[in-house]
């Protein structure tokens, strides 16, 4: 029995693997064991919760492959040329806690071009879209990019630009900050204390009350955020237009194209939105002409804030409705920014997605 | 069988255990000599005790190998990912108290809550182009409380032991660590954060879901249950 659901499993991901080469990528090969640093500098420690990382005496830490994406961002980086395409079909592992399998199958496909970015988001939903029909599953799709450009956007420091733009893929955090800047919750009262204090005695005599400087945080960098807090402090808070604009945009949720309309409204009163509302009417052309319907297409500009953290532009998911036993069946999307962590300053523009097969046979059993 | 009862092989945890057991009218009492892990339970007939390491008893609940065991519920939620369907709380014995907190230097004036250490390590990943580390024993309570909190550009450094000296070596710019009254982190010049308590830890008495419960280990729950006013089953 297990042996036969493998072999069906292998079936189906060696049907989307051929499905992929057919339309252009080339098969790439990586390896199983990677070296930590990179996915625990890119990811953080959330990945360590996720993946298996191992200890050896000379390569020091390493980790099962959690995904495909970074070792072949690296491979196209040190070797490709654009545009490329290139699709995958191996095992990743992760820690599960709802008593999933730890091993499983993904296949996928990676598109590098930046001369069309619409046309390759488009060309890579059709894609997965085509592949994936006549199962019985639900699409959503998102873009990241739009929240991204609400955010800078804003009339406000560029600080608090950062602070929000670090903590797009945190709601939790995002809206702590957004109250805050907002002036809907006031500062923490140690802060306001702080601030007094140092108005009253100075920053440097208030550090140096502290007691003894230790570890490798210098008093300098102490004293930096000090005048950060101050500017902060003093800065306007951010209106309640634009709060409010920031929560309208969040909560867009509606056919791709009603989705568009609705953008286009907002971006007359906040100009910010104008580009991304462009980019999102090019790639509903796009996927128009590869006969994706946009009018009944369901669009979320919250859709995979906090699933796909290192996702900045278009995203999609394919999941399997009443199945909540199951995961995310097949899920994508443009991660330029990974490519720009990767490429320390150098980067490309990137979109893919990946399939699982295991999801996929589970879903056909299911409607068998 | 018998039911297995699980206390701490040795030091104050045990001791205080087996006060709680004598202020319910239960003898619970070591055997042979002093460096000999054995002992018996008068009082409640059917029942074998176990002398393991305090740090042992969490995987001894999962697997197990023991009915009950008395050990911190810091232990518990660090060693068993969704431990509610592994053990049972039976009773939090109102001692051994500790708290897991997150401290900083003293002399980090800017960092007071949460929200500033994420700030800070914002800033420290900037300068110093790796992540604020963060020195714990506690893995998991620590990174799921900083995933709930939002809190980005850190990591977690492993430290079984010593760790409010971290700092001081430069092998860690902040910890989370177990404190009961927060002298050893005041003396190494050390500042819980104001919202930086991730867990308020106790000895608690647990019950395992993985243990057969059997007649004669029914019915033994049944004597401490009547001794101690626990319910008429373990779960």
């Amino acid at each position: 029995m297990k042996n036969d659901r493998r072999a069906r499993i292998k079936e189906v991901a060696d049907r989307l693997s051929a499905g992929f080469v057919s339309a252009g990528a080339l098969p790439v090969e990586t390896d199983s064991l990677l070296p930590a640093d990179v996915l625990l500098d890119l990811y953080g420690e959330d990945i360590r919760a996720r993946a298996y990382v191992t200890h050896d005496p000379l390569q020091g830490e390493q980790m099962l492959r959690p995904d495909f994406t970074v070792p072949i961002v690296q491979r196209h980086m040190s070797e490709g040329a654009e545009p490329a395409r290139y699709t995958y079909n191996g095992n990743v592992w992760r820690k599960q806690s709802g008593g999933r399998p730890a091993e499983f199958t993904q296949v996928g496909y990676e598109l590098f071009d930046r001369t069309d970015p619409a046309g390759a988001d488009a060309e890579v939903f059709a894609m997965f879209s085509g592949m994936l029909a006549g199962y019985p599953l639900k699409v959503t799709t998102g873009d990241m990019g739009i929240l991204l450009a609400a955010v800078d956007g804003l009339k406000t420091t560029d600080r608090r630009r950062a602070a929000l733009r670090r903590h797009v893929w945190r709601p939790v955090r995002f809206v702590r900050l957004l109250e805050r800047y907002g002036g809907m919750t006031p500062p923490p009262e140690t802060r306001t204390a702080l601030l007094a204090q140092v108005a009253e005695r100075g920053a440097e005599t208030v550090l140096e009350q502290a007691g003894t400087p230790q570890g490798l945080r210098s008093e300098q960098e102490v004293l930096a955020r000090i005048a950060v807090l101050q500017q902060d402090c003093a800065a306007a808070p951010v209106s309640a237009e634009e709060v409010q604009m920031l929560e309208q945009v969040l909560a867009l949720k509606d056919t791709s194209s009603a989705a568009l309309e609705t953008l286009r409204d907002m971006a007359a009163s906040f100009p910010a939105l104008k580009a991304p509302a462009d980019a999102m009417e090019d790639r509903l052309k796009a996927m128009a002409a590869r006969r994706v319907d946009v009018d009944t297409l369901p669009f979320e500009v919250s859709f995979g804030r906090t699933s796909m953290e290192y996702y900045d532009g278009f995203v999609f998911g394919f999941t399997a409705p009443d199945r909540t036993d199951l995961p995310v069946v097949a899920s994508g999307g443009r991660y330029d920014a990974l490519t720009r962590v990767l490429g320390q300053g150098r980067s490309i523009a990137a979109v893919g997605g990946v399939i699982r097969p295991e999801a996929l046979v589970a879903v056909q059993e299911g409607a068998l | 069988m018998s039911l297995k009862l699980g206390i701490p092989s040795k030091g104050r945890l045990q001791d205080k255990t087996i006060d709680w057991f004598a202020q319910h009218g239960i003898t619970v009492q070591r055997t042979g000599s002093d460096r000999e892990y054995a002992g018996q339970v008068l009082g409640v007939d059917n029942v074998e005790l176990v002398l393991l390491s305090a740090g042992e008893i969490p995987k001894e609940l999962a697997a197990g190998r023991i009915h009950l065991g008395v050990t911190g519920t810091d232990l518990v939620r660090e060693k068993m990912p969704r431990w509610s369907d592994i053990v049972a709380e039976v009773e939090l014995l109102g001692f051994g108290h500790a708290d897991l907190v997150i401290a900083v230097p003293d002399c980090w004036v800017d960092v007071t809550t949460v929200d500033d250490l994420d700030a800070a390590a914002a800033q420290f990943r900037a300068d110093h182009g790796f992540r604020l580390r963060i020195a714990t024993k506690y893995h998991g309570l620590v990174r799921r409380y900083l995933s709930g909190e939002g809190v980005a550009d850190y990591q977690l450094v492993d430290s079984q032991g010593a760790t409010e000296g971290t700092v001081k070596n430069l092998t860690a710019e902040a910890i989370a660590d177990i404190t009961s009254t927060g002298d050893t982190l005041r003396a190494n010049g050390l500042r819980i954060l104001s919202d930086g308590l991730i867990l308020k830890s106790q000895a608690t008495m647990f019950a395992s879901k993985a243990a057969e419960w059997d007649a004669a280990a029914l019915s033994a729950w049944g004597g401490f249950a009547k001794n101690c006013g626990w319910a008429e089953k373990p779960f």
